[in-house]
């Protein structure tokens, strides 16, 4: 792979590389994100190698790993053209996550911008049959609602109502070829930093933006980035948070699996800005794809000089590094982040000394988080002033959301920050799944709260959640149906948090555990008319004095819930109902007198013997017996026992 | 005590590494990779290479879930209990698994060596919740029957 | 620099690191359980938290003090907190509290008093861990463990020793040793700090206290003890008597009165190891052979450089320490029929110091197979004896030491604060013993509470150069230092506490956080008062050295560092 040596280098491998693409007369690209991998997207693409180099008379280019694997190329995109003209040429690539996961596998077909859905092996033949070699649609494999065919992405209502600009490039080009991306305008943006802007003026152009941190907090990056900026200490780092670990949050993984370069794109501008020359990226255990995907990305990028020395013949030096993670969620904390880092434990420290003066190796530090670095290079590139007309004033931009639960359309989606939270569900998510009733959308995962009906008209920003008691945090949505006990969701959140405590501070250590000791004892019908107001007063301590932002925000998942459903928690405290019926020990199993038939068989297998009747008329539970096993369910065979 | 091969093995992962405090997760991240576990006897190894106390380096290990003392399964299998997974209901999912897998509360290893039983908070595939991991690869939309078929078809390969 | 307003009324700052100490200098003792000024700031216990006029809280240890901060510390809101988390932290621990070992001097019980706490609204959780006992110096009971960190600290950060350290995470937490061994198994050195530091019952003295009860009450027993130099300065403190005063007198009354035969002084062994060590630093310098010479009468340092710096033992001093000295002499001195009167002995050793209990088990420290001293007994045990037999230690008269070994000269007695030992060589090299000779010494900068000292020794119009060093976090640096060729000493004097053996792991805590300026005080002020300065002028030496040691100097008083012990 050759060096760019300066900014006219990449104008030319950015010429060159729409050119290739644009001769391609065909351009398959399988999607390859966590999501479609699990779905099988791998064994769709493999299929559809196979059926390629079975087929001499086309010129094939695929994936970067696979050429990589078969003659030591990077990818055969930097060969340059190649083939007889008379050869269809194709090329086989793997992207990242389009954002529709639930019709996964995803195969998107270029030029003409078809979408094909739920792609199997079995239907590789045919796309390469008609669509490849035939320039036909498979009709099947496009996307339908109800009577309606979508043929491009484009028109699918789960994309119109979306503006991706932060993940406009994800899902389109190849997430394993840095070709694609210089092709598609990357790294131009790190050369007009580099070439036609002072290190100041980037600071002052991110701070003018407003961009505000995309990883929960909603901090203004550009005040970081001017802090670190203003340190004494030369020695400075450029660290991003990738340490998603929101239950119910993947935006960051589908950036880092489908457009690792824009993100190091954004690092690397923060660097030049910030002065610093060493960079880490810490990456979820559980993102095993994202550390595969980046650690090609960076090879790829030092290769070709735009990280390591001399970047783009400037003199600008900078090395990045990746870390993973070792399962612990406080990490996701900054300085629990930088500690992991460094070797120690995962355990947040007390402030100041802020990140930004003693963050890594207590040096100066930049730490943001994916989405937000993914944002910088079209900052850069559009400036701060069009960046603030997009969304609202006090939190410019767009948000990526991820949306799943009980919802129709889950994926993965990119917002206006503002867009009515209504519309996401009920627009873009097209509303609950089955047909059932919207309960409660959770936001912001542990350090999040409940969203109700009554919330459907609020504006998704920073601090118009803020107001409500949830928060926008990460940006995981979780969609809840009347099926969902939400005394149980807060019992789970809690569980979650419980479990996850580093342990340090003696309020979420066991501030957390009481909490969940009186959920669990709730759910389990064992709850009493003070436990609300336990609850509540603990949660005032925890998030009054707990050490870290995941200790004081702990308590959030509970109060919110007490404050929309305080009705639920009293039918489970008094009444002893789940009328979710999601909690096993609140369910009330009764036998249908029509249905029974009296053979017995319930009493036979209760293990309590909580049944009785006379054979062949219909028999009893006695609830003070019953246990709530659900074996005499499990054993009726004309379905006489339910649960009311 | 170890078979000197574990220490060479180690020997060999230390040295892509630098010697330092903040090559410890990095490099028994490597170890662990290799025997599927953490040898207590390594990481007292590596804890004197790269110049820290014993102390330390099992106080930095037993902070992280993903470490483990114990020898583990051939497969790991992760069931997510996430949020979208946790409402679209993982539990019955782990339980079943637990039942085929006849592993009683607090063992995760089967006796054959074969399943490591555990569960994660979030594998970022919650558009096809529920979902679980056997070793790196992502299987979704689950159901109980569908982990049954799963752990069946490994011990039919096992078998062959 | 500037006011802020705490509780209403105007409070200036000067260079306090954070809020809390301001607060503190305002004479409002806002509670803490993991907060000491000598280590680093940890914000677990989270009882500091304050409030500002906006109902904003924070943690006061971890706030930079600002002008015109105005800051609430005792608003019902912020007691309802702090009660709620001792209550919180009762819930998980072992609240046997009425037969602990630190019932009535226990943190965490007088703060839940204080806070009042009179019920804890949530059920036990605590899981049952072993207790360690392994240690022949500390107990560790993890089930009285609160997890404030200050152990781990104290053990990494300023005795860079690190046998301890957090375990798992969130509700399994604990400290304990790698993999949780045993404590014997690991480097510990016994130093004791991380009990000064424990708040609660967690960590504690390994007590012989009940054995030496029962050779109190034996008639066929002669007990003997010796009293070590910084004892004298700190039983004082838990009489209610001005602190660092040295009651050397009040400790032989009691002591003789709970039944003790004979009382003496372990500056008497002191003054031996001075004249031995000095004869020793004068033999290297003469053959430039295994220099710098560290000393080695603290067995917390022995211990360190053994485990951790090996290639330095030839290095370290054969001198036994004064309490082994002290210990062997008297053996054979009571060898005699005539000096036993047909009585066994049991010698106890009263120190300030925890690894002393370690010391006299090691291979070393015996004389033909017999442990030289039969058990040490902390400052802080004694005072339990004290308080246990009921005498008034405010009102016993003085008393003085028993004879022969009862007088020690100051050079002895200074031997308990850092650069003692290294002051009481140079006065044995020092040519005159004029008084302007010794206040030459005295100024050298050998005194003063610093980590590491560095100075100057003359011997026959030559200069030496010596460090002084406390605190085995301070050793370990100087031992960087010198082994990157940065620094080179000819003599240095290494105590593992800080500031020395007033500091040690046995003394009682109160005074800890006045720095121990007070005990050292004390015992410069007994040097003030003793004729004897120089200990090769101590009579009763000179007088053991022509008698019972003739042709026996090397084997009761040396030893071989070179051959590790079992």
């Amino acid at each position: 792979m050759n060096r760019i040596k300066s900014r006219t280098d990449l104008d030319v491998l950015k010429k060159d590389g729409q050119a290739q693409i644009k001769q391609k007369a065909c351009r398959l690209l399988v999607c390859s994100g966590t999501g479609c991998v699990a779905s099988g997207s791998e064994k769709v693409y493999n299929k559809l190698c196979e059926l390629a180099k079975n087929h001499p008379e086309i010129d094939v280019v695929f994936s970067a790993e696979e050429a990589h694997e078969a003659d030591g190329e990077c990818c055969k995109g930097c060969k340059g053209t190649s083939g007889a003209d008379d050869k269809k040429s194709v090329s086989i690539k793997k992207s990242g996550c389009h954002g529709f996961c639930e019709i996964g596998p995803l195969v998107r077909v270029e030029p003409q911008g078809l979408m094909y859905t739920k792609v199997t092996e079995d239907d590789c033949e045919s796309i390469f049959e008609k669509t490849v070699l035939g320039d036909e649609i498979v009709h099947e494999l496009l996307y339908h609602e109800g009577e309606k065919e979508y043929i491009g992405e484009d028109d699918i209502p789960f994309f119109q109502g979306q503006t991706r600009l932060v993940l406009k490039r994800c899902g389109h080009i190849d997430a394993e070829d840095i070709h694609e991306y210089i092709a598609s305008g990357g790294y131009q943006s790190l050369a007009k930093a580099l070439f036609d802007m002072k290190p100041d003026d980037i600071v002052n152009e991110i701070y003018e933006s407003n961009l505000r941190g995309r990883g929960g907090g909603g901090f203004r990056a550009g005040t970081k980035w001017k802090q670190v900026a203003s340190q004494q200490e030369k020695e400075r780092y450029v660290v991003c948070n990738g340490d998603e670990g929101d239950p119910g949050a993947f935006m960051d993984c589908a950036v880092m699996e489908g457009i690792p370069h824009q993100m190091i794109e954004g690092m690397l501008i923060a660097a030049y800005a910030v002065q610093a020359h060493e960079g880490y990226i810490y990456v979820r255990a559980e993102y095993p794809l994202a550390v595969k995907r980046l650690k090609l990305a960076i090879t790829q990028a030092e290769s070709m000089g735009l990280l390591g020395d001399n970047i783009l013949g400037t003199g600008f030096s900078f090395h990045l590094h990746i870390n993973r993670g070792a399962g612990a969620f406080v990490c996701g904390e900054g300085s629990a982040l930088t500690a992991s880092i460094e070797g120690k434990r995962g355990m947040p420290r007390v402030k100041p000394p802020r990140t930004v003066s003693q963050g890594l190796f207590a040096k100066p530090t930049v730490l943001n988080n994916v989405e937000t670095y993914a944002n910088v290079p079209m900052i850069i590139e559009n400036g701060a002033h069009w960046y603030r007309s997009i969304g609202p004033e006090n939190s410019p931009g767009t948000k990526t959301f991820s949306l799943s639960g009980t919802i129709r359309n889950t994926g993965l989606i990119e917002v206006p920050m503002g867009t009515k939270l209504g519309d996401v569900i009920f627009g873009i998510g097209g509303g609950i799944k089955n047909d059932q009733e919207f309960k409660a959308v959770q936001l912001g995962g542990p350090s999040g709260g409940c969203l109700t009906k009554e919330n459907l008209d609020l504006s998704l920003d920073f601090d118009s959640l803020k107001k409500t008691g949830a928060i926008i945090g990460s940006g995981g949505m979780v969609v809840m149906d009347q099926h969902t006990c939400m005394v149980e969701v807060a019992r789970f959140f809690m569980n979650f948090t419980q479990r996850e405590s580093c342990g340090k501070c003696v309020p979420c250590r066991e501030g957390t555990t009481r909490m969940l000791e009186i959920l669990q004892r709730i759910v389990e019908g064992k709850g009493e008319p003070e436990d609300l107001d336990k609850l509540l007063v603990l949660a005032d301590m925890v998030s009054s004095t707990a050490l870290c932002g995941l200790g004081k925000s702990a308590p959030l998942p509970v109060v919110s819930t007490i404050r929309a459903f305080r009705d639920e928690y009293m039918e489970h405290i008094v009444d002893k109902k789940c009328r979710a019926k999601v909690c096993d020990k609140l369910k009330t199993y009764v036998i249908d007198p029509q249905k029974c038939k009296g053979c017995s068989r319930c009493a036979k297998n209760c293990p309590v013997n909580a049944i009785s009747g006379e054979i062949k008329s219909p028999f009893t539970i006695d609830n003070t017996k019953c246990v709530r096993c659900g074996v005499c369910m499990d054993h009726c065979s004309f379905d006489a026992i339910y649960i009311d | 005590m170890l078979d000197e091969s574990f220490y060479q093995k180690a020997d060999e992962i230390i040295a892509n590494h630098t010697k330092e405090e903040r090559s410890l997760i990095p490099i028994i991240q490597d170890i662990q990779a290799e025997y599927r576990y953490l040898p207590p006897e390594l990481l007292t190894y590596v804890a004197k290479e790269i110049g820290i106390t014993d102390a330390r380096a099992y106080s930095v290990a037993s902070f992280y879930e993903n470490f483990s003392f114990e020898p583990k399964g051939k497969y790991i299998l992760k069931v997510c209990d996430g949020t979208a997974c946790h409402v679209r209901k993982s539990t019955p999912i782990m339980e079943r698994l637990r039942s085929d897998l006849g592993l009683e509360e607090g063992r995760q290893t089967t006796d054959d060596m074969l399943f490591t039983l555990e569960t994660v908070s979030c594998l970022g595939a919650c558009g096809l919740a529920p979902v679980m991991m056997v070793n790196d690869e992502v299987h979704s939309t689950m159901t109980p029957d569908k982990a049954t078929e799963l752990i069946n078809k490994i011990r039919g390969e096992e078998n062959e | 620099m500037g006011f802020m307003t705490i509780d209403g009324k105007q409070v200036e700052f000067t260079d306090e690191p954070n809020v809390l100490s301001v607060i503190r200098k305002a004479d409002i003792d806002i509670p803490t359980l993991c907060y000491h000024s000598e280590l680093s700031v940890y914000g677990a216990c989270r009882l500091c938290t304050v409030e500002n006029e906006k109902g904003k809280t924070f943690a006061s240890c971890s706030e930079k003090p600002k002008d015109g901060m105005v800051v609430y510390t005792n608003t019902p809101r912020l007691m309802k907190y702090r009660k709620m988390i001792l209550e919180l932290l009762l819930a998980a621990h072992d609240r046997d509290c009425t037969t602990c070992i630190k019932s009535g001097e226990c943190h965490l019980q007088e703060l839940a008093h204080r806070m009042g706490v009179t019920t804890v609204p949530y059920k036990n959780r605590m899981t049952h861990h072993e207790i360690d006992a392994s240690s022949p110096s500390i107990i560790r009971n993890p089930n009285k463990c609160i997890l404030c960190g200050d152990c781990v600290r104290m053990c990494d950060n300023v005795q860079a020793v690190n046998a301890i350290d957090f375990t798992s995470r969130g509700t399994s937490a604990t400290v304990a040793p790698a993999f949780n061994k045993l404590l014997n198994t690991t480097d510990c050195v016994g130093c004791g700090q991380c009990r000064v530091v424990c708040p609660t019952g967690a960590i504690s003295i390994n007590t012989n206290m009940d054995p030496v009860w029962e050779a109190l009450a034996d008639p066929d027993t002669k007990v003997i003890a010796q009293i070590a130099p910084a004892v004298r300065v700190a039983v004082g403190d838990a009489f209610d008597l001005p602190q660092g005063e040295n009651v050397m007198g009040k400790i032989v009354n009691v002591l003789h009165r709970m039944g003790f035969d004979e009382v003496f002084d372990t500056a008497y062994g002191a003054d031996l190891t001075v004249i031995e060590e000095s004869e020793e630093f004068l033999q290297r310098l003469a053959s430039g052979e295994n220099l710098p010479l560290f000393t080695s009468c603290c067995p917390g340092w022995v211990s360190y450089c053994e485990h951790r710096h090996p290639e330095l033992a030839k290095h370290l001093s054969t001198t036994r320490s004064p309490m082994q000295m002290f210990g062997a002499v008297a053996r054979e001195y009571y060898k005699d029929p005539a000096n036993n009167e047909g009585k066994k002995i049991l010698s106890v050793a009263i120190m300030p110091c925890t690894a002393k209990k370690g010391e006299i088990l090691r291979d070393e420290s015996k004389t033909d197979g017999i442990a030289d001293i039969d058990y040490v007994l902390t400052t802080s045990e004694l005072i339990t004896m004290i308080k246990r037999s009921g005498l008034m230690f405010e009102d016993v008269e003085l008393e003085s030491s028993d004879m022969p070994f009862g007088i020690g000269s100051g050079a002895g007695v200074i031997f308990g604060a850092s650069g003692g030992v290294t002051e009481a060589v140079m006065r044995r090299l020092a040519d005159k013993h004029s008084r302007s000779e010794m206040e030459t010494i005295r100024n050298s900068g050998v005194r003063g509470g610093e980590g590491i000292k560095e100075i100057v020794i003359t011997y026959q119009d030559k200069e030496y150069k010596a460090a002084v060093v406390s605190g085995l976090a301070n050793a370990e640096k100087l031992i960087q230092q010198i082994e990157s060729g940065e620094c080179n000493y000819d003599f240095i004097e290494v105590m593992a506490c800080r500031r020395g053996c007033i500091m040690g792991g046995g003394q009682p805590v109160d005074a800890h956080s006045a720095g121990g300026e007070a005990r050292a005080k004390g015992l410069y002020a007994a040097d003030v008062n003793t004729q004897i300065k120089k200990s090769n002028e101590n009579p009763l030496v000179q007088s053991l050295y022509d008698g019972l040691l003739k042709g026996k100097e090397h084997k009761l008083l040396h030893r071989n560092f070179n051959k590790p012990s079992q």
